[in-house]
């Protein structure tokens, strides 16, 4: 009846620290690519000519269409823990696995976005790369390690969210306890919130 | 039935998907004006769009909408201090 954990002996939970805890790691977030966005905005206002060559020789549907992706993706983790929170077990695990399969497209689709690249002969010291002008050379730069970083979060994401598929499996998370489905739905969304401002300076910028 | 430990507030599913029907449309509207090569309208829609649609994603999917306003007020307090760097950047390239 009583939703305390279950276990012999009652644990004593936050919600509202571990809640909290996980907004201030999400500010480290927002800090450190509000870092690469500073940088690419000074630069971009150095070289706004260069910048708008290299933009568009990027491939704006595929940015696009990753976009679509995670706004979707997000929506099935925001619908996951109303789900859990009315106690649709079925529900919950259907969207956190819909979660991590759009998160494992949009990988996909940026295998292939990057390996375009590479064979065009653009990466780090790559034959076309060091013909360009500096200013293209400093936005492919910021290019890879901005997507790529992001791309890393978006790995971080899959992993979490496949530890609280399972969590949520063997009933470890529930109605009575899915804070930690919370917070990896938190960090979830601040990768989709990056990727909202990594499209207009990356793709669209053109 | 009973009461569950956490205290929160529980967003019905059309709430989600409405604002992912508006994510959507904001993403449409970016994308289209970003092609139609005017240059003042297609700056002011990510400035303003952009913003908007991570608000959206703070505001429900994120749920501070329901949340103390405590975190609301360290939310707003980490962006003004992103925003203030922006700032304090541009001054410094405008005067170069």
């Amino acid at each position: 009846m009583s939703s305390v954990a279950a276990g012999s002996h009652p644990a004593h939970k936050d919600y509202e620290g571990s809640k909290l805890g996980m907004w201030l790691f999400l500010f480290t977030e927002i800090l450190l690519f509000g870092g690469l966005f500073l940088l690419y905005s000074a630069y971009r206002a150095k070289y706004p000519l260069d910048f708008h060559v290299a933009g568009q020789h990027l491939n704006m549907v595929i940015g696009v269409v990753n976009t679509v992706i995670l706004l979707t993706s997000s929506l099935t983790v925001a619908v996951a823990i109303t789900a859990i929170q009315k106690g649709n077990r079925k529900l919950t695990m259907l969207c956190l696995t819909a979660t991590i399969v759009f998160g494992i497209v949009f990988l996909v689709n940026k295998y292939f976005e990057w390996s375009a690249e590479i064979r065009r002969g653009i990466y780090p010291n790559g034959p076309e790369l060091l013909k360009l002008p500096d200013g293209e050379k400093i936005f492919y730069g910021l290019y890879y390690s901005m997507t790529g970083l992001h791309g890393l979060h978006v790995v971080a994401g899959i992993i979490l969210l496949s530890i609280v598929l399972d969590l949520v499996r063997r009933q470890r998370v529930s109605s009575a306890d899915f804070n930690k489905l919370e917070n990896a739905g938190l960090y979830w969304h601040l990768v989709d919130v990056i990727w909202i401002f990594l499209l207009p300076l990356l793709y669209l910028a053109a | 039935m009973e009461q569950t430990a956490v205290h929160t507030h529980i967003v019905p599913y059309r709430t989600f998907v409405r604002v992912w029907l508006v994510l959507l449309a904001l993403t449409a509207i970016l994308v289209f004006t970003s092609r139609v090569y005017h240059e003042a309208l297609s700056v002011w829609a990510m400035l303003t769009l952009t913003p908007l649609k991570a608000g959206l994603v703070f505001y429900y999917f994120m749920h501070l909408k329901y949340e103390r306003p405590f975190l609301k007020a360290m939310v707003l307090v980490t962006l003004a201090a992103l925003i203030l760097f922006i700032g304090f950047i541009f001054l410094d390239i405008s005067q170069r």
